[in-house]
């Protein structure tokens, strides 16, 4: 049934039509699935070398140890370890492509992409310790490109955004062995250790993970994303629309997917390109229309307003209704299934990236030495497609939303208090007051194995019922942002009270986009940012706030969870990460790392559950710092709270 | 913020920088865009631009781009639906808007629509700078800018006094429903003025500057910010400066427009009508937007909301009681009876006692009451007040006694000058009618004794006489006590003591200036003696008068010793290495900003002038007193330039490494006079009974050339001295 599957109607209009057609979707090859693997689920089976595969007896009668000998414990924290390091190698190679792009640029050999935040170069020149006084801009920007491609494959040292954490947190850090030297360094370790016969020892590899995913969200990601906003501009409060209604029926509809803003950004100034604008017209079209997908959605939208089509699980169903001209692809999260389905449609699926590449899909290689030029080149060919529609197959949803996006660590120094008194005083006050409990920032995927938009938008309410404020990335924001929780009049309706005043007093919705999942590393600066203001401790571990990911399907999404718990954060995911084979590492992550490292995890997939779970941690950490009483307690919360224990 | 108030807030700044250029092209238009502007009397151009933007605006052509930063922080008003975040936009628009009032009214007065009638206009640096000091000693505990009306006259008053009880300067300004408060004011007779607490400032919003771009001043005067280290001054108005905004009657949009630039500044808005609050805090101190309908408790709530600290003893006297009152005077229309001056004996005597020996609260009066006197006569009176405490020394029976005069003059209808046997006391009408009796003076130094001088007082008892031969009895013990008094104040030099006594009490607002009082050389802004900052250690040892052992003397003749290096060293964190106590050309002592005089350095004259705070008018250095306090005070040492007590013109040690008294050549008259007998007495020590003739005043010359001419004709000594530089 479409509608058990997801809670937006656009969705499941899409869906009911997919039935219709015959169209198989990724709900359809996940029930074929069933069951699924369960020594995968529980994270016990090892094919690392050729005396397996091996797989641990999760019940104890069966074998316990593997071929080799290695036990649950460290078979299965090796295999966490490994999603770890290709979690923070996908932010991370990221990263260093945007850093090639901004030595390209400085270089001048290319003409698509100029420095758009100077202050912001600036700044980071000054972070990465390079002396700016006499140097022209581009000068600048090559130093600081370089200087961030040192990161990558730096061998000894520290990684220089690591600095931006609390003094306390990069002590802790260096105590505990865990200070992250280089990107590629640390999972390049990642890989050794835990390959056949090195490191068995479940808490060490788990050191090691952590110091790997700190790369990624200290590292690579902070680097995409700074860069990003040198290159493209750093965003600013902005609006927008959401949802499959955005396709045009009148329009050529072009959509963007995957990650990087690279080409997509270039693709947004060519489709205003007037000869372009001409072709369309040429082919009958008004104009042309972007619309995004996953987080290279986000990348435009938070500089350009440009409308986002829908979240991960809705790639294949904007190709359902029939409208798209060309889907253009780079990298990560992008399914196989489009190269079918599109075929299904007139849709011209493109691959774009060296490093993605789809089997019988049209491959156009960009590189950003003639971007502009390869950007036409792709809408030209959806241009023509144009003409290629099935009129009787085209069924676009009504569903849109307007929404408020580009919020920034940055930003929130003006939002809150303008130009002349710049500074995050008023939000470390709402929380200290109590007028919030605390914050929470709901991420990542969304996943076929829990009902689509579903949990996210669960977990946001319940959060924001309760005084927490929430900020978003990536699919969970695009959730929120479908029904409303990103509009300041909307959303507002969903919070406390104390919530409510701040959001009028500052104009904001309760829920707050700032931007793709490589940004998570804003919601990094932004805690820092809380600490260095004062009176909420000094680390981010004594924060009342928590992290989640309640639909969350991507390695990339565990390398996050554990650079959020390494930097001193309590994180919920929804379903469990595949380590329940082993006792020992799930106690280890859901209890004894709180100790070590002040953040730990908790699996809960009931999304209200787990934001209890969050609000209980926040309520923790407010007594811990000996703050206020919430302001507004709601009397049902301390009512269902007896329930619940009992 | 909330949508409304952003939206107001926004839309009034966008109409008053359109008011403000409208004003500007026609004043450049009319007067050319190298015409002079000013506001009078201060260092400080166009205050707030100066403090925000570093900006010295002389000219009109000056103010075009402080407008074209004005139209840089305008913003679009939020959209009805899905609107982007305002409280950031709100804010600009607040600065945006002091910045263009500012504008305006500075081509007001260069039109000459300024002050408006009543009104102050534009407060003046010394203003500041006196009135700085009593925020600084908590007389002032903060101000409050009142805009509009209210609803009637009565409450009006009832309002203003509520504040007066609490010592809460109050501005008054602006109109609601075309009624300005101060017309409220004025018809009920209230006395307006600095003296009373009550200042008009103007009857529009846009006046509402004044008491705002006075306060930013503040921060640089007192606060040592540099112009254009704006984050710096703001923060300062938020944390140092206690003022708030209290609207009476509806806001309008400029009203909110002016409200958000106060709460730039950390001054929150009170308002007497039902407008939507914002009350998460962090931008203010606490709320940023309150407002409360009941009359009867907005004073209370402004205080509440802006943390003003009043210290309000109650005093259980008939009559109002509050430091507001101090510069009230009861004329003699108004009197019911009056003891001293020149219509009866009367005197007033502090001394110690034993424990054992003073009853505390034991208020004696010996004598008919005032009842006797018939109304309009006067009275013999003698006010002896015995302390005793475990800390209490003789040398600080004339501190506490000092502040009889302003202990009395703080009770409303009480009026009292002088000191010793030279002081004058007055009970108007009102009071007697009230119930003001004799004993009630008791009443008022007893509570106030204990509550200034807790520290050192443990008991206090009061006898009061008013038959003549009582009091002719008792001032005899008193004149011997006070002439013992001044022999030893006197007969004391930096020699006679090994000790002298920091003061540190201005580095909250200079971080780096520090006074070493002496006794031959008080603290600079005349209030701290070496017997009062020794006084000062005893009452609060960890305070900001630190005992300061002299050490080894490196230079006699320029005032150096070992031991105050040192101290000067570690108190200015470091950043001065020594002070030539009595020199202004070497190592000068350093002066924070509350200075009474000013010595500067004339080199075409061989010699220094001295000019006091309240001299308003030119000097011969080409600089009135605003301007030379500009480049003194911060804690800088700069030779050639220094700030002084007035009385150390007339101390032996008086820039004595530089030539004494005798390198004097200009001084004010008003500052020759009020000096009197004491600098006669100091001519004649130095030989020269005739110099205080031949120093000049502003009679004889306002100018370097009248100057020298004058020198020149009286053969003033410094005609022959060794050259000063």
């Amino acid at each position: 049934m479409p509608e058990n599957r997801s809670i937006d109607p656009a969705s499941v209009d899409a869906l009911k039509k997919a039935k219709a057609e015959n169209i198989e979707t990724v709900w359809d090859r996940y029930d074929a699935m069933q069951p699924q693997c369960g020594f995968g689920e529980l994270g016990i089976c090892c094919r690392i070398c050729n005396m397996g595969p091996c797989r641990i007896d999760p019940f104890g009668e069966g074998p316990q140890e593997g071929v080799c000998g290695a036990n649950a414990d460290t078979i299965v924290a090796r295999n966490l370890a490994r999603m770890i390091a290709a979690g923070a190698a996908a932010h991370s190679d990221h990263g260093r492509d945007v850093a090639n792009t901004l030595i390209l640029a400085a270089e001048g050999k290319t003409d698509a992409y100029k420095v758009k935040d100077i202050q912001k170069l600036r700044r980071i020149a000054e972070e990465y310790g390079i002396n700016t006084s006499g140097k022209d801009d581009s000068k600048i920007a090559l130093e600081v490109g370089k200087a961030a491609l040192v990161e990558f494959g730096q061998q000894e040292g520290e990684l220089k955004f690591a600095k931006r954490a609390p003094q306390k947190r990069q002590e802790l850090w260096r105590k505990l062995g865990i200070m992250p030297r280089g990107i590629d360094r640390e999972i390049v370790e990642m890989m050794h250790r835990t390959t056949m016969g090195v490191d068995n020892d479940y808490k060490n590899i788990i050191g090691q993970g952590m110091r790997t995913s700190l790369t990624d969200g200290w590292g690579g990601s902070m680097i995409a994303t700074e860069l990003q906003d040198i290159l493209f501009g750093s965003p600013k409060p902005i609006r927008a629309n959401v949802n499959m209604g955005n396709l045009r029926e009148d329009e050529v509809n072009i959509i963007v997917h995957g990650h990087e803003p690279t080409l997509s950004d270039v693709v947004v100034a060519a489709s205003r390109d007037p000869e372009l604008l001409e072709l369309a017209k040429k082919y009958g079209a008004k104009g042309i229309n972007l619309g995004g997908i996953c987080c290279t959605a986000s990348e435009i939208l938070m500089r350009h307003g440009i409308p986002v089509t829908g979240n991960f699980l809705q790639q294949e169903l904007a190709v359902i209704t029939g409208a798209v001209d060309l889907m253009m692809v780079d990298v990560q999260c992008i399914m196989p299934s489009l190269s079918n389905i599109t075929k299904c449609y007139h849709t011209k699926l493109v691959t774009t990236s060296p490093k993605c590449k789809i089997p019988n899909v049209t491959h156009v290689e960009f590189h950003e030495e003639k971007a502009y030029e390869t950007a036409k080149e792709i809408l030209r060919m959806g241009i023509e497609n144009f003409k290629n529609r099935k009129k009787n197959a085209i069924q676009i949803p009504s569903n849109t939303k307007g929404f408020i996006a580009g919020f920034t660590a940055e930003t929130a120094f003006n939002i809150l208090g303008g130009r002349y008194r710049s500074t995050y005083r008023p939000l470390n006050d709402a929380i200290i007051s109590g007028r919030l409990r605390g914050a929470a920032g709901v991420v990542g995927c969304c996943n076929p194995n829990i009902k689509h938009d579903w949990a996210h938008l669960t977990m946001i309410k319940e959060l924001i019922k309760n005084d927490v404020l929430v900020v978003t990335t990536g699919c969970s924001a695009i959730a929120a942002a479908k029904v409303g929780l990103l509009d300041p009049e909307e959303g507002k309706r969903f919070a406390g009270r104390g919530l409510q005043e701040i959001c009028e007093a500052v104009g904001i919705p309760p829920v707050l986009h700032l931007g793709s999942c490589v940004d998570n590393s804003r919601i990094l600066i932004v805690l820092s940012n809380v600490v260095k203001e004062g009176g909420l401790g000094d680390d981010l571990s004594d924060l009342p706030v928590a992290g989640a990911a309640p639909e969350w399907m991507s390695e990339k999404a565990v390398a996050i969870g554990f650079y959020v718990v390494a930097s001193g954060v309590f994180t919920i995911f929804g379903t469990p990460q595949p380590v329940l084979g082993s006792k020992n590492v799930t106690r280890y992550l859901c209890d004894d790392l709180e100790k070590i490292v002040g953040g730990k995890y908790a699996f809960e997939a009931d999304p209200v559950k787990a934001a209890r779970l969050m609000i209980e941690h926040m309520n923790k950490k407010r007594a811990a710092l000996k703050l206020a009483p919430v302001m507004y307690e709601e009397g049902s919360l301390k009512k269902e709270k007896v329930a619940i224990s009992a | 913020m909330s949508k409304i108030v952003a939206t107001a807030a926004i839309r009034g700044a966008n109409k008053i920088a359109k008011e403000c250029e409208a004003f500007l092209n026609k004043a450049i238009k009319e007067k050319g865009k190298n015409q002079k502007v000013e506001f009078p009397e201060t260092a400080f151009y166009l205050p707030m631009a100066y403090a925000l933007l570093g900006a010295e605006v002389k000219t009109l052509g000056d103010m075009i781009p402080i407008l074209e930063h004005v139209k840089g922080l305008l913003h679009e008003e939020p959209s009805e639906k899905l609107w982007l975040p305002y409280l950031g936009d709100a804010l600009d628009s607040g600065v945006a808007t002091l910045l263009a009032e500012e504008i305006i009214v500075a081509l007001r007065y260069l039109y000459g629509q300024e002050p408006q009638p009543d009104c102050i206009g534009f407060f003046t640096d010394t203003i500041l700078r006196t009135l700085g000091i009593q925020l600084v000693d908590g007389r002032m505990p903060g101000f409050a800018a009142i805009l509009g009306a209210a609803k009637d006259n009565k409450t009006a008053v009832e309002i203003v006094r509520e504040f007066q009880k609490r010592n809460i300067l109050c501005f008054v300004g602006s109109s609601s429903n075309g009624k300005s408060i101060i017309d409220q004011l004025k018809e009920e007779n209230v006395n307006m003025g600095w003296e009373n607490y009550i200042v008009p400032y103007g009857r529009d919003t846009i006046t509402g500057i004044y008491p705002l771009h006075w306060a930013i001043r503040g921060a640089l005067t007192f606060g040592g910010h540099k112009k254009g280290e704006a984050l710096k001054c703001l923060k300062y108005c938020k944390k140092r400066i206690f003022a708030f905004g209290l609207t009476l009657g509806p806001i309008d949009d400029v009203k909110y427009a002016t409200g958000a630039g106060a709460i730039n500044m950390g001054f929150p808005i009170i308002a007497d009508t039902d407008i939507p609050e914002i009350r998460p805090t962090g931008i203010c101190t606490y709320e940023h937007l309150v407002k409360q309908l009941d009359y009867k408790k907005i004073v209370s709530t402004c205080i509440e909301i802006r943390g003003v600290k009043v210290k309000v003893s109650e005093i259980p006297i008939p009559v109002a009681y509050s430091a507001a009152f101090e510069g009230e005077r009861v004329r003699r229309e108004q009197m019911y009876a009056q003891f001293g001056g020149k219509y009866s004996t009367a005197f007033e005597y502090v001394r110690t006692k034993g424990l054992n020996e003073v009853e505390d609260n034991k208020i004696e009066v010996i004598g008919p009451d005032i009842d006797s006197i018939p109304e309009g006569g006067a009275a013999p009176l003698g006010i002896l007040v015995e302390v005793a405490g475990r800390k209490m020394q003789k040398d600080f029976e004339p501190i506490l006694e000092r502040q009889v005069h302003s202990f009395l003059n703080e009770a409303m209808g009480l009026f009292h000058m002088g000191q010793r046997n030279m002081c004058w006391m007055r009970v108007s009408k009102d009071a007697f009618k009230k119930g003001l009796r004799l004993r009630h003076f008791g009443v008022i130094l007893h509570a106030r004794l204990h509550d200034t001088f807790g520290a050192i007082v443990d008991k206090a008892q009061v006898t009061i006489y008013t038959k003549q031969e009582d009091v002719d009895k008792v001032m005899k013990e008193a004149l011997k006590a006070y002439n013992e008094r001044d022999e030893r104040l006197a007969g004391m030099t930096d020699e006679s003591v090994d000790t002298f006594y920091s003061c540190t009490l201005c580095q909250s607002f200079a971080p780096n200036h520090l006074c070493i009082v002496k006794p031959e050389r008080l603290g600079l802004c005349g209030a701290y003696t070496w017997l009062d900052a020794r006084a000062s250690f005893e009452l609060n040892p960890t305070g900001p008068n630190q005992p300061i052992k002299k050490g080894e003397v490196l230079d006699p003749e320029r005032g150096e010793w070992k031991g105050v290096n040192d101290f000067v060293y570690m108190r200015s964190n470091k950043t001065l290495e020594k002070f030539h106590g009595y020199s202004i050309m070497t190592y000068p002592e350093t002066s924070c900003g509350c200075f009474e005089c000013i010595i500067a350095i004339l080199p075409e004259a061989n010699g220094f002038m001295i000019v006091n705070r309240e001299y308003a008018g030119m000097t011969p250095c080409g600089m009135k007193f605003s301007t030379l306090a500009g480049s003194v005070g911060g804690g800088a040492q700069t030779p050639g330039f220094m700030g002084v007590g007035r009385l150390y013109i007339v101390s032996h040690k008086f820039i004595a490494a530089d030539g004494g008294l005798k390198r004097l050549v200009w001084m004010p008259k008003e500052l020759k006079e009020a000096l009197g007998d004491k600098l006669k007495k100091r001519c004649q020590e130095e030989g020269m009974p005739d110099l205080i003739d031949k120093i000049a005043d502003e009679t004889v010359a306002t100018t370097s050339e009248e100057l020298l001419a004058h020198l020149k004709k009286v053969k003033h000594p410094v005609m022959e001295m060794a050259p000063v530089m």
